[in-house]
Protein backbone atom coordinates (compact mmCIF):
# COMPACT_ATOMS: atom_id res chain seq x y z
CA UNK A 1 0.00 0.00 0.00
CA UNK A 2 1.04 3.10 -0.42
CA UNK A 3 0.08 5.45 2.19
CA UNK A 4 2.51 6.06 4.82
CA UNK A 5 2.45 4.29 7.50
CA UNK A 6 1.31 6.78 9.98
CA UNK A 7 -1.73 7.32 8.36
CA UNK A 8 -2.35 4.01 8.28
CA UNK A 9 -2.25 3.96 12.02
CA UNK A 10 -4.29 6.63 12.25
CA UNK A 11 -7.10 5.35 9.86
CA UNK A 12 -6.84 1.76 11.80
CA UNK A 13 -6.92 2.82 14.98
CA UNK A 14 -10.22 5.75 14.34
CA UNK A 15 -11.83 2.82 12.30
CA UNK A 16 -11.06 0.14 15.01
CA UNK A 17 -12.85 2.23 17.77
CA UNK A 18 -16.16 3.08 15.84
CA UNK A 19 -16.41 -0.71 15.18
CA UNK A 20 -15.86 -1.62 19.04
CA UNK A 21 -17.71 1.54 20.48
CA UNK A 22 -21.01 1.15 17.60
CA UNK A 23 -20.74 -2.73 18.43
CA UNK A 24 -21.02 -1.95 22.10
CA UNK A 25 -24.25 0.26 21.46
CA UNK A 26 -25.71 -2.07 19.03
CA UNK A 27 -26.13 -4.48 21.94
CA UNK A 28 -26.46 -2.07 24.71
CA UNK A 29 -28.66 0.60 23.83
CA UNK A 30 -32.10 0.76 24.78
CA UNK A 31 -33.90 1.96 21.52
CA UNK A 32 -33.51 -0.80 18.32
CA UNK A 33 -33.18 1.73 15.78
CA UNK A 34 -30.51 3.30 17.05
CA UNK A 35 -29.04 -0.09 17.07
CA UNK A 36 -30.00 -0.64 13.57
CA UNK A 37 -28.10 2.55 12.53
CA UNK A 38 -25.35 2.04 14.91
CA UNK A 39 -24.61 -1.44 12.95
CA UNK A 40 -24.73 0.47 9.09
CA UNK A 41 -21.83 3.08 10.89
CA UNK A 42 -19.96 -0.45 12.02
CA UNK A 43 -20.76 -2.26 8.64
CA UNK A 44 -19.39 0.63 6.76
CA UNK A 45 -15.96 0.59 9.31
CA UNK A 46 -15.49 -3.20 8.66
CA UNK A 47 -15.37 -2.33 4.85
CA UNK A 48 -12.48 0.40 5.55
CA UNK A 49 -11.05 -1.53 7.56
CA UNK A 50 -10.74 -3.94 4.27
CA UNK A 51 -9.73 -0.79 2.35
CA UNK A 52 -6.56 -1.12 4.31
CA UNK A 53 -6.04 -4.42 3.76
CA UNK A 54 -6.16 -3.66 -0.11
CA UNK A 55 -9.00 -5.47 -0.90
CA UNK A 56 -11.51 -3.03 -2.80
CA UNK A 57 -13.56 -5.36 -4.19
CA UNK A 58 -14.56 -7.02 -1.14
CA UNK A 59 -15.08 -4.04 0.72
CA UNK A 60 -17.55 -2.90 -2.21
CA UNK A 61 -19.50 -6.02 -1.83
CA UNK A 62 -19.28 -5.45 2.03
CA UNK A 63 -20.63 -1.86 1.38
CA UNK A 64 -23.41 -3.09 -0.90
CA UNK A 65 -24.66 -6.33 0.64
CA UNK A 66 -24.55 -5.00 4.05
CA UNK A 67 -25.46 -1.89 4.39
CA UNK A 68 -27.45 -1.85 1.12
CA UNK A 69 -29.11 -5.17 1.86
CA UNK A 70 -29.09 -6.37 5.26
CA UNK A 71 -29.14 -3.06 6.76
CA UNK A 72 -32.06 -1.70 5.30
CA UNK A 73 -33.75 -5.25 5.30
CA UNK A 74 -33.17 -5.08 9.49
CA UNK A 75 -34.35 -1.84 9.81
CA UNK A 76 -37.64 -2.87 7.83
CA UNK A 77 -38.20 -5.65 10.15
CA UNK A 78 -37.61 -3.48 12.79
CA UNK A 79 -40.85 -1.67 11.07
CA UNK A 80 -42.79 -3.95 10.73
CA UNK A 81 -42.90 -5.82 14.00
CA UNK A 82 -41.60 -2.16 16.52
CA UNK A 83 -45.04 -2.29 19.10
CA UNK A 84 -44.04 -0.73 22.46
CA UNK A 85 -44.52 -3.74 24.76
CA UNK A 86 -43.58 -4.26 28.81
CA UNK A 87 -41.35 -7.49 28.84
CA UNK A 88 -42.42 -9.68 31.61
CA UNK A 89 -39.05 -9.71 34.40
CA UNK A 90 -36.93 -13.07 34.68
CA UNK A 91 -36.18 -13.67 37.89
CA UNK A 92 -32.87 -15.54 37.75
CA UNK A 93 -31.85 -12.29 35.19
CA UNK A 94 -28.67 -10.95 36.96
CA UNK A 95 -27.06 -14.49 37.56
CA UNK A 96 -27.63 -14.98 34.10
CA UNK A 97 -25.95 -11.79 33.15
CA UNK A 98 -22.67 -12.57 35.51
CA UNK A 99 -22.04 -16.28 33.88
CA UNK A 100 -22.81 -15.09 30.12
CA UNK A 101 -20.79 -11.99 30.71
CA UNK A 102 -17.80 -14.12 32.18
CA UNK A 103 -17.79 -16.19 29.40
CA UNK A 104 -17.60 -13.88 27.22
CA UNK A 105 -14.66 -12.29 29.00
CA UNK A 106 -13.18 -15.37 29.46
CA UNK A 107 -13.37 -16.18 25.54
CA UNK A 108 -12.05 -12.91 24.90
CA UNK A 109 -9.03 -13.20 27.18
CA UNK A 110 -8.55 -16.63 25.50
CA UNK A 111 -8.65 -15.20 22.28
CA UNK A 112 -6.45 -12.33 22.21
CA UNK A 113 -3.73 -14.58 24.46
CA UNK A 114 -3.52 -16.95 21.23
CA UNK A 115 -3.78 -13.22 19.34
CA UNK A 116 -0.84 -12.23 20.96
CA UNK A 117 1.35 -15.57 21.73
CA UNK A 118 1.32 -17.46 18.35
CA UNK A 119 3.76 -16.60 16.27
CA UNK A 120 2.13 -16.24 12.33
CA UNK A 121 4.16 -16.85 9.45
CA UNK A 122 3.66 -13.92 7.67
CA UNK A 123 4.53 -14.09 3.96
CA UNK A 124 7.16 -10.94 3.01
CA UNK A 125 5.38 -8.23 1.30
CA UNK A 126 7.33 -8.31 -2.10
CA UNK A 127 5.03 -10.57 -3.52
CA UNK A 128 2.35 -9.34 -2.69
CA UNK A 129 -1.15 -9.03 -4.86
CA UNK A 130 -1.85 -5.51 -4.08
CA UNK A 131 -4.35 -3.41 -5.67
CA UNK A 132 -4.54 -6.60 -8.32
CA UNK A 133 -6.89 -8.45 -6.24
CA UNK A 134 -10.06 -8.10 -7.63
CA UNK A 135 -8.56 -10.19 -10.98
CA UNK A 136 -7.63 -13.01 -8.66
CA UNK A 137 -11.00 -13.12 -7.09
CA UNK A 138 -12.16 -13.54 -10.05
CA UNK A 139 -9.85 -16.42 -10.95
CA UNK A 140 -10.48 -17.83 -8.27
CA UNK A 141 -13.90 -17.88 -8.29
CA UNK A 142 -13.96 -18.85 -11.90
CA UNK A 143 -11.37 -21.78 -11.69
CA UNK A 144 -10.63 -23.55 -8.71
CA UNK A 145 -14.06 -22.09 -6.33
CA UNK A 146 -16.48 -22.61 -9.34
CA UNK A 147 -18.05 -25.37 -7.40
CA UNK A 148 -18.83 -22.93 -4.29
CA UNK A 149 -19.61 -20.00 -6.75
CA UNK A 150 -22.92 -21.99 -8.11
CA UNK A 151 -23.70 -23.61 -5.08
CA UNK A 152 -24.33 -20.02 -3.79
CA UNK A 153 -26.19 -19.47 -6.39
CA UNK A 154 -28.61 -22.13 -5.59
CA UNK A 155 -28.54 -21.03 -1.88
CA UNK A 156 -29.60 -17.27 -2.60
CA UNK A 157 -32.55 -18.66 -4.86
CA UNK A 158 -33.87 -21.02 -2.17
CA UNK A 159 -33.06 -18.55 0.24
CA UNK A 160 -35.39 -15.76 -1.51
CA UNK A 161 -38.04 -18.70 -1.89
CA UNK A 162 -37.98 -19.42 1.31
CA UNK A 163 -37.96 -15.94 2.51
CA UNK A 164 -40.96 -15.79 0.05
CA UNK A 165 -43.09 -18.51 1.83
CA UNK A 166 -42.09 -18.30 4.94
CA UNK A 167 -43.30 -14.44 5.38
CA UNK A 168 -46.47 -14.72 3.03
CA UNK A 169 -49.57 -14.84 5.40
CA UNK A 170 -51.66 -16.96 3.34
CA UNK A 171 -49.84 -20.40 3.40
CA UNK A 172 -52.75 -22.56 4.81
CA UNK A 173 -56.01 -21.06 5.36
CA UNK A 174 -57.14 -24.08 7.60
CA UNK A 175 -55.39 -25.27 10.65
CA UNK A 176 -53.70 -28.63 10.08
CA UNK A 177 -54.82 -30.44 13.32
CA UNK A 178 -58.26 -28.98 14.04
CA UNK A 179 -59.64 -28.09 10.76
CA UNK A 180 -60.87 -24.79 11.31
CA UNK A 181 -60.24 -21.40 9.13
CA UNK A 182 -56.81 -20.03 10.31
CA UNK A 183 -57.40 -16.41 11.72
CA UNK A 184 -55.55 -14.54 9.33
CA UNK A 185 -56.38 -11.09 10.37
CA UNK A 186 -53.51 -8.01 10.49
CA UNK A 187 -51.46 -8.65 13.74
CA UNK A 188 -52.13 -5.49 16.13
CA UNK A 189 -56.01 -6.04 17.05
CA UNK A 190 -55.83 -3.77 19.52
CA UNK A 191 -54.74 -1.01 17.85
CA UNK A 192 -57.16 1.83 16.00
CA UNK A 193 -56.99 1.52 12.29
CA UNK A 194 -55.41 4.77 10.99
CA UNK A 195 -57.81 6.73 8.75
CA UNK A 196 -61.05 5.64 11.28
CA UNK A 197 -61.21 8.74 13.29
CA UNK A 198 -61.14 11.46 10.07
CA UNK A 199 -64.90 10.73 9.47
CA UNK B 1 9.07 3.42 19.67
CA UNK B 2 10.28 1.35 16.80
CA UNK B 3 9.15 1.56 13.92
CA UNK B 4 6.43 -0.15 11.41
CA UNK B 5 6.75 -1.15 8.20
CA UNK B 6 2.66 -1.83 8.36
CA UNK B 7 -0.02 -2.12 10.78
CA UNK B 8 0.79 -5.66 12.79
CA UNK B 9 -1.77 -8.58 12.06
CA UNK B 10 -2.66 -9.01 15.89
CA UNK B 11 -4.10 -5.56 16.21
CA UNK B 12 -6.54 -6.40 13.29
CA UNK B 13 -6.66 -10.43 15.38
CA UNK B 14 -7.48 -8.08 18.37
CA UNK B 15 -10.23 -6.24 16.86
CA UNK B 16 -12.19 -9.02 15.57
CA UNK B 17 -11.80 -10.99 18.46
CA UNK B 18 -13.41 -8.16 20.31
CA UNK B 19 -16.18 -8.13 17.84
CA UNK B 20 -17.23 -11.54 18.08
CA UNK B 21 -17.20 -11.59 21.78
CA UNK B 22 -19.49 -8.63 22.17
CA UNK B 23 -21.16 -10.11 19.40
CA UNK B 24 -21.70 -13.52 21.57
CA UNK B 25 -22.60 -10.99 24.55
CA UNK B 26 -25.38 -9.26 22.33
CA UNK B 27 -26.35 -12.88 21.16
CA UNK B 28 -27.03 -13.97 24.87
CA UNK B 29 -28.27 -10.94 26.27
CA UNK B 30 -31.02 -9.48 24.08
CA UNK B 31 -34.46 -10.23 24.51
CA UNK B 32 -35.42 -8.43 21.04
CA UNK B 33 -35.30 -11.21 18.60
CA UNK B 34 -33.99 -8.09 15.83
CA UNK B 35 -30.94 -7.47 18.41
CA UNK B 36 -29.84 -11.80 18.39
CA UNK B 37 -30.07 -11.24 14.77
CA UNK B 38 -27.96 -8.29 14.29
CA UNK B 39 -25.60 -9.53 16.89
CA UNK B 40 -25.17 -12.64 14.84
CA UNK B 41 -23.88 -10.55 11.90
CA UNK B 42 -21.46 -8.54 14.16
CA UNK B 43 -20.07 -11.97 14.29
CA UNK B 44 -19.99 -13.11 10.98
CA UNK B 45 -18.15 -9.59 10.36
CA UNK B 46 -15.80 -10.03 13.19
CA UNK B 47 -15.10 -13.87 11.37
CA UNK B 48 -14.89 -11.79 7.90
CA UNK B 49 -12.01 -9.19 9.26
CA UNK B 50 -10.44 -12.05 10.24
CA UNK B 51 -10.26 -14.07 7.02
CA UNK B 52 -9.30 -10.47 5.37
CA UNK B 53 -6.72 -10.15 7.99
CA UNK B 54 -5.07 -13.54 7.32
CA UNK B 55 -5.09 -13.13 3.19
CA UNK B 56 -3.45 -10.22 3.46
CA UNK B 57 -0.71 -11.07 5.95
CA UNK B 58 -0.13 -14.66 5.75
CA UNK B 59 -1.47 -15.36 1.83
CA UNK B 60 -0.87 -12.19 -0.26
CA UNK B 61 -0.70 -13.75 -3.68
CA UNK B 62 -3.27 -16.24 -3.70
CA UNK B 63 -5.94 -14.23 -1.27
CA UNK B 64 -8.11 -17.01 -0.91
CA UNK B 65 -9.08 -15.62 2.22
CA UNK B 66 -10.72 -13.04 0.11
CA UNK B 67 -12.89 -15.57 -1.56
CA UNK B 68 -14.12 -17.21 1.46
CA UNK B 69 -15.34 -13.47 2.52
CA UNK B 70 -17.52 -13.22 -0.79
CA UNK B 71 -18.83 -16.72 0.55
CA UNK B 72 -19.34 -15.41 3.88
CA UNK B 73 -20.54 -12.15 2.66
CA UNK B 74 -23.29 -14.34 0.55
CA UNK B 75 -24.23 -16.81 2.83
CA UNK B 76 -24.85 -13.84 5.64
CA UNK B 77 -27.20 -12.43 3.06
CA UNK B 78 -29.46 -15.45 2.73
CA UNK B 79 -29.67 -15.84 6.66
CA UNK B 80 -31.12 -12.62 7.32
CA UNK B 81 -33.29 -12.93 4.50
CA UNK B 82 -34.43 -16.38 5.72
CA UNK B 83 -33.99 -14.95 9.63
CA UNK B 84 -36.20 -12.35 9.44
CA UNK B 85 -38.68 -14.25 7.41
CA UNK B 86 -38.57 -16.35 10.27
CA UNK B 87 -39.25 -13.92 13.03
CA UNK B 88 -42.05 -11.80 10.70
CA UNK B 89 -44.15 -15.17 11.09
CA UNK B 90 -43.20 -15.42 14.43
CA UNK B 91 -44.60 -12.25 15.21
CA UNK B 92 -47.61 -13.22 13.20
CA UNK B 93 -48.60 -16.01 15.73
CA UNK B 94 -47.08 -14.59 19.16
CA UNK B 95 -47.86 -11.36 19.16
CA UNK B 96 -43.95 -10.62 20.59
CA UNK B 97 -40.71 -10.29 19.60
CA UNK B 98 -39.44 -11.77 23.30
CA UNK B 99 -37.26 -14.19 23.10
CA UNK B 100 -37.95 -15.29 26.37
CA UNK B 101 -41.93 -16.10 25.01
CA UNK B 102 -40.55 -18.24 22.24
CA UNK B 103 -40.63 -21.39 24.16
CA UNK B 104 -42.17 -24.16 21.83
CA UNK B 105 -39.22 -26.44 21.75
CA UNK B 106 -38.53 -26.42 25.35
CA UNK B 107 -39.62 -29.26 27.58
Amino acid sequence: MSIAITTQIICFTVLSLVILIGALGVVLLESIVYSAFLLGGVFMSVAGLYLLLNASFVAAAQVLVYVGAVNVLIIFAIMLVNKKEDLKPINDIKSRRIISTSICLTLLSLLIRVDLTNVWSLSSPQNSIGEESTIRIGEHLFSDYLLPFEVASVLLLMAMIGAIVLARRDVMNKDISTGLPVDQELIEKSSEPLLTNKN
Amino acid sequence: MMSLESIPIQAFLIVSSALFCIGIWGLLNSRNAVRVLMSIELMLNAVNINLMAFSSYVDNNLIQGQVFTIFVITVAAAEAAVGLAILLSLYRNRVTVDMESFNLLKW
